[in-house]
């Protein structure tokens, strides 16, 4: 019994990501699903879920945009990437459009210091992005997403 | 592409032997090789896209018996990708595009002719180098661990065992007993290369002699330190390098499973790092009965969630286990109880990567390098205002000098040098007057700072370190768990204080309240994280002091970063009137039109800087002030000064 519930508590971590990754979020309901088939309260399955930044309780936009604010890319004026790139979807840092379409995050650190600063729209990386490019680069992906 | 020798699991040292003869029997030496890069890094500069031209031409002239191409992990001259390297002649291209295709196999790659265009040249002196090993970046490095990135792709357990993989472990199971390894990675000098730098030996030796039939070996590739991604790069680029030393530090442990903690900020690694294991059971590296010493031993992957805190050790087994990435009070250390309460011992992934190394060329020659108390080489992310940008990797005790200007190039633009940012948010600032200091353990801690991962993030005079403070006390308050006060509350506070200080609003006494918050978090905080959460606090406010002293009394930000205090202000005589500033400004506050005097509404602006950046240099009419009162704008209509005809109008 004692090692059953070990295994069980082990894969917490990777049911949510596998959820998360399903639906684009951690939903109420699969929440309890998964506190009763690993036998665990509801509240520990709920304190997993908030404590880690990759989880979302609310559903995010159809498509993300993660604006990197590591070390490398804060000296190089990442904050107001940050800025502005909200200020052109709308946005603000950690909103998700009323649409649907766009939720804006910010990421600690993608391990691409070399080019920062970064922002990844979709797993695209674009770097060493200016206020100017952020205009450039949120009009076009703006255009192929409103045409479909 | 070659056909790949396949095969099955291999039972003896012999038959590795065997097995490894035939994959390099089978892969012709001869013929040259182009190597391409295509780390995460690389990808996020297109690397993919030049990877696909160059398989697609050599296709298209049906050069594949004639030219081998090898897609490996980051090179580590990150500010050049995508690069490329030509082997055997090591001619080195960076900046390449798939247009660069066709020409480099035809003039290059058949010819012999090197593409000036494509060389790196240097950015001080412009001169161009067709070699990598004679581009400076390279030169003063020590490459050990990073040079194996070119060498093998990391999708291939082949490539690995062509390049003498996992010789390390059968030479450690057919010759060596645990403790002879132990004392082996003692005498070596190996030091912990996640942060704190304890003696990985000595670690071993104390998980080995704790009590309990079950032991685990953890690999700790949770980097978190924003600015550090050698640890990235490792597992992207040479997974078995990392797999191979877990194996042996278990065997000399006597643990019979593994994890590798590694965070999914990282995707690429965790895909390379599943293949990797993969495959190393199918060969049966791992599994039972390895190599036929009777050991037995596995590893599992472990993705974490996003968490800084899952770095500490006893976090990063909570998670493993599940659940919320909560330190716990040592001791008992890990070694002693620690993941499901059983002996663990947990390495960083550089320090397993040093271990095959240490196993293959002996404690001996590996202590010869570095200095008496740091031996090896460290892989420092050179990241930051430094034109060379990338992971440089040297021997212990170099002198900071030589990394920030002989393999980093300098400061681009000529700016000034203010500092480097060493161990993260755990660490601290190191001045331009500690320039000569030798980079390792010891010296980085007297100097108020730590070796950490190996983020080296370079500042220069736009870079405000009481901004630089507010940063990392920032990420630290997000990321405290909040299990213990003194971190929750004391980074909590600090960073309040820092935040009035950058807006304009401190007070007299706000260095000497940050000091005395700062102390009584190190010394209550419960983990890692709390103790050194207030090192970027005090390491600025020790080198730096004149700069909090201006926020405070004048309410200046020196190097005009802080919002509050900075005001932008395009000077009359100078303004041309070409409309760049006013058609880039995002929020509309510049006024004006041709040939009348741009004007920035100051309540409007947002301090963003964009007017700055784009004013034609050769105008330079707009300024950024901090500590002193905008002048009168000039009244709405002024029209300019002209300098001269012909320069000015760029519109007409």
């Amino acid at each position: 019994m004692e090692l059953a519930n070990k295994e069980n508590n082990e894969n917490l971590l990777s049911i949510l990501q596998d959820v998360q990754k399903e639906c684009g979020y951690l939903p109420e309901e699969r929440l309890r699903e998964t506190a009763v088939m690993l036998g665990m309260p509801l509240i520990d399955v709920y304190g997993v879920a908030t404590f880690y930044k990759s989880f979302s309780l609310t559903p995010r936009g159809r498509h993300q945009v993660k604006v990197c604010l590591g070390t490398a890319c804060h000296v190089r004026g990442a904050d107001r990437i940050g800025k502005e790139v909200g200020r052109k979807l709308g946005i603000v840092l950690g909103e998700t459009s009323e649409d649907g379409e766009f939720s804006l995050e910010t990421v600690m650190c993608l391990g691409c210091c070399a080019i920062g600063p970064v922002v990844v729209i979709d797993g695209k990386y674009y770097g060493q992005v200016t206020p100017t490019k952020v205009e450039s680069i949120v009009r076009t992906i703006k255009g192929e997403i409103y045409a479909r | 592409m070659l056909a790949e020798v396949k095969a099955d699991r291999i039972r003896t040292s012999e038959d590795l032997e065997e097995v490894r003869a035939k994959i390099i029997k089978g892969r012709s030496s001869k013929i040259p090789c182009i190597v391409i890069p295509s780390g995460t890094c690389c990808q996020a500069r297109g690397s993919s896209e030049v990877v696909e031209a160059f398989q697609q031409e050599i296709e298209k002239h049906s050069l594949q018996d004639n030219i081998a191409l090898r897609i490996t992990g980051c090179g580590g001259f990150c500010q050049s990708e995508p690069n490329l390297i030509i082997y055997p002649e090591e001619v080195y291209y960076q900046k390449v595009s798939p247009d660069d295709a066709e020409e480099v196999i035809s003039e290059t790659v058949l010819r012999g002719r090197v593409i000036d265009r494509l060389l790196y040249a240097d950015p001080n002196t412009g001169e161009r180098f067709a070699h990598l090993s004679e581009i400076p970046f390279f030169k003063k490095q020590k490459r050990l661990l990073l040079a194996n990135n070119l060498q093998v792709n990391p999708t291939s357990i082949n490539d690995y065992l062509a390049a003498k993989g996992y010789s390390a472990l059968s030479k450690v199971l057919q010759e060596k007993t645990p403790d002879e390894v132990i004392n082996e990675i003692k005498e070596s000098g190996l030091r912990g290369r996640g942060g704190a730098g304890f003696p990985t030996g000595r670690k071993w030796e104390l998980c080995r002699k704790a009590r309990g039939d079950v032991k685990y070996v953890i690999c700790n590739a949770d980097e978190g330190d924003p600015g550090a991604y050698m640890d990235r790069s490792l597992l992207e680029g040479n997974p078995h390098s990392v797999i191979e030393g877990m194996i042996i530090g278990a065997y000399a442990i006597g643990a019979s499973e593994g994890f590798i903690y590694v965070r999914n900020e990282y995707p690429l690694a965790v895909r390379h790092c599943r293949l990797a294991v993969q495959k190393a059971r199918e060969y049966g590296f791992l599994g039972n009965d390895i190599l036929g010493s009777g050991f037995s031993f596995d590893i599992k992957i472990s993705m974490g969630a996003g968490a800084f805190v899952c770095g500490e050790e006893t976090a990063l087994i909570a998670s493993i286990q599940g659940g919320r990435g909560i330190p716990r009070q040592r001791p008992p250390f890990p070694a002693e109880r620690g993941l499901w309460d059983r002996p663990t011992n947990i390495n960083n992934v550089e320090t397993w990567a040093n271990v095959p190394l240490i196993m293959t060329k002996g404690a001996s020659w590996y202590s010869k390098i570095g200095t008496e108390g740091s031996k090896g080489t460290k892989i420092f992310s050179l990241v930051g205002k430094i034109n060379n940008t990338g992971l440089v990797e040297v021997p212990l005790g170099i002198i900071l000098r030589e990394i920030v200007y002989d393999i980093g190039g300098g400061i681009p633009r000529g700016k000034r040098f203010k500092a480097v940012q060493t161990g993260g948010p755990s660490g601290g600032c190191i001045p331009s007057s500690l320039l000569d200091l030798p980079i390792d353990y010891e010296s980085l801690k007297e100097a108020g700072s730590i070796m950490g991962s190996g983020g080296m993030i370079v500042m220069d005079e736009d870079t405000c370190m009481v901004d630089i403070a507010r940063y990392y006390t920032s990420f630290l308050n997000d990321e405290s768990c909040g299990k213990c006060l003194p971190c929750r509350k004391g980074t909590q506070r600090m960073l309040e204080i820092l935040t009035d200080i950058s807006e304009g609003k401190g007070e007299e006494g706000d260095i000497g309240l940050l000091e005395e918050l700062a102390l009584v978090t190190k010394d209550t905080s419960l983990c890692g994280l709390g103790q050194t959460a207030p090192n970027p606090v005090l390491s600025t406010i020790r080198y730096f002091q004149d700069e909090y002293e201006a926020h405070i009394k004048e309410k200046r930000c020196p190097a005009g970063v802080c919002k509050e205090l900075i005001s932008y202000y395009i000077e009359p005589d100078k303004c041309q009137a070409c409309l760049i500033c006013l058609r880039n400004c995002p929020v509309e506050a510049i006024t004006g039109g041709k040939g009348l005097v741009h004007i920035i509404d100051q309540e409007k602006c947002i301090k963003c800087g964009t007017c700055l950046d784009v004013c034609p240099p050769r105008f330079g009419a707009v300024t950024r002030l901090s500590g002193e009162k905008v002048p009168e704008p000039a009244l709405q209509g002024t029209e300019v000064i002209r300098k001269r005809s012909g320069e000015t109008d760029v519109n007409t």
